[in-house]
């Protein structure tokens, strides 16, 4: 699309640039200077260099938490991506249907975050919870998220399947419905199983939706802190630590300043540069298919 | 027919599942906690609104509730100001660094909240602005106004650039052709765009938490009061909790029309 060659359209974009710039390079530059230095309390500190980024890349715990967010992020975008799209092609067409479904998909996506751990923490428990109950004492499965690190992954991971799907399937629904009618009829008169149509129409068709629910997946997947913060508190042990919650224990924890300003700004070029790949491979994707 | 009957058998167990949480704790938060603790029952026995008795007529409960409505509303607005603009200048004019701008917001939504927390608090306490509605209000535009950008400069270029250049040929000024035709043109993605800011707004703890103390402290926060010595209050967190879906419930029930054709319209 060939746009009007403008520099005045800077202009327009000035508010956003300085609200935006208020409240994220002020602070980031706050972040850069705690990096370099070593604080001890109010107007003590000595200058330190690269110390803290070298304290930083030596953490064993955090490399833990590191491999512990990639996992949890691949199997959050492996799981909610295929369940978003099967449930946008179940959810009905035209009818009241269609806003009842919306409405009910929407919900848990507005409910708070800390409200979302509690909800699953009163639904798991082995005393008071239906779901921790139900595997106890009818299934005969021993089940306590607070004691077995596997049980921690399987609530936390259970809870963000249950909190963001929804969202896929609202924009894959939201993808599907773009597609004009002449599609369908052409895919009819060729004959094409379901699954050509899906993969030859649906799917491509998708593609910018989906890249957008791809993104912001693993973009809030990776930054998750409130709920696994109010489900387990990052246990037992350091068995659901993500990152988020490693960095407020350093940071408002321990008040190591240093060493959590280092962590900080590592955290967020890893994020930039894996967004940035995303968008860039997800974007040729659909450019290869010929769409 | 088979294949749609499946279907919505599918759709049917999805949502059960998806309601069942949410009636469990619609079931604790009608008990008290010593009927809580004592036996597990599917429904409530003896049903009672003890809980939300206490929250409404305790100024510490509900005030959280007042508090985090009024930044969520302030945020929203300040998002949709601000971002109206620059998403027009996004999605009509090319101008020197207009794509890496574009991603250098975009970068912003991807800020981990964590990193920020602790810079804030610091931040705003400088300027005097803890503790207020407009401090959390502000921060959360971090997140949102990058968002705001990219929804609405999605669904503006969806409109012919045709209708610009007939309105100016017309002569509209660019102010008045806006206000005027633009935004009515792309009301559906306004609302869309409200629709995200409140939500990020509204279920965001980490900021709303380090940058009040008192007066603007969000519901969020006054939650944690439910843990004492003497052990959890499971069923007064319980009616917290159903009290903050309420909203929410509110806001889908508002846009539940526009939604389908909002999200289509968006980014396709």
């Amino acid at each position: 699309m060939n746009k009007w060659e403008n520099n005045r359209a800077w202009l327009l974009t000035v508010p956003v640039l300085v609200i935006v710039a208020f409240s994220s390079i002020i602070p980031l530059m706050t972040v850069v200077n705690y990096s370099v230095q070593d604080i001890f309390g109010p107007g003590q500190s000595l200058f330190v260099g690269t110390e803290m980024y070298k304290n930083v890349l030596r953490d064993a715990r955090l490399h833990e938490a590191l491999w512990r967010q990639f996992l949890f992020s691949g199997l959050v975008l492996l799981i909610e991506i295929p369940l978003g799209i099967a449930l946008a092609l179940a959810m009905p067409k035209k009818g009241w249907g269609v806003s009842f479904s919306l409405v009910v998909m929407a919900l848990p996506l507005l409910i708070p975050w800390n409200t979302i751990g509690s909800i699953w923490i009163i639904f798991v428990r082995p005393d008071i919870g239906l779901f921790g109950a139900f595997v106890n004492n009818v299934l005969g499965i021993g089940f306590d998220h607070t004691a077995r690190p596997l049980d921690a992954w399987i609530t936390t991971l259970l809870m963000e399947i249950w909190h963001w799907t929804p969202l896929v399937a609202l924009l894959a629904y939201a993808g599907l419905r773009a597609i004009p009618e002449v599609y369908y009829q052409a895919a009819k008169i060729d004959g094409a199983s379901p699954w050509a149509t899906f993969r030859y129409i649906q799917l491509p068709k998708m593609r910018g939706v989906l890249t957008i629910a791809v993104l912001l997946r693993f973009m809030d997947s990776f930054l998750i802190y409130a709920e696994p913060f109010v489900l387990t508190g990052g246990g037992p042990g350091n068995s659901t630590t993500f990152l988020s919650i490693y960095l407020v224990k350093l940071a408002l924890g321990q008040f190591d300043l240093g060493t959590a300003g280092a962590f900080s700004l590592i955290y967020f070029l890893i994020i930039e540069i894996l967004c940035f790949v995303f968008y860039q491979v997800l974007k040729n994707v659909g450019k290869g298919t010929g769409t | 027919m088979m294949k749609g009957r499946k279907k919505l058998i599918a759709l049917g167990i999805y949502f059960t599942l998806l309601f069942l949480p949410i009636y469990w704790m619609l079931n604790m938060s009608l008990r008290t906690n010593a009927d809580i603790l004592g036996a597990l029952t599917l429904y409530p026995a003896d049903p009672t609104f003890a809980n939300y008795i206490n929250i409404f007529t305790d100024p510490a409960w509900y005030m959280g509730y007042v508090n985090s409505i009024i930044y969520v509303t302030v945020n929203t607005l300040i998002s949709l100001a601000v971002a109206l603009p620059a998403a027009y200048a996004f999605s009509r004019y090319s101008f020197v660094g207009d794509s890496q701008v574009f991603f250098w917001l975009l970068t912003n939504r991807m800020a981990p909240a964590a990193v920020f927390a602790l810079p804030f608090f610091q931040l705003y306490s400088t300027i005097g602005l803890l503790d207020t509605h407009i401090a959390v209000a502000l921060a959360h535009c971090l997140f949102n106004v990058p968002l705001a950008v990219w929804i609405l400069e999605g669904f503006m270029s969806g409109i012919p650039r045709e209708i610009d250049e007939t309105a100016f040929i017309d002569g509209y000024s660019l102010p008045r052709f806006f206000i005027t035709i633009f935004i009515p043109l792309i009301r559906a993605g306004v609302g869309v765009t409200a629709f995200f800011c409140f939500m990020f707004s509204w279920v965001e703890l980490l900021f709303a938490r380090t940058l009040t103390i008192t007066n603007a402290k969000p519901i969020q926060a006054v939650m944690t009061r439910t843990i004492s010595a003497t052990g959890m209050d499971w069923g007064l967190l319980a009616a917290a909790g159903m009290l903050t879906l309420v909203p929410g419930a509110l806001v889908i029930w508002f846009v539940r029309n526009h939604m389908a054709r909002g999200f289509a319209l968006g980014r396709v």
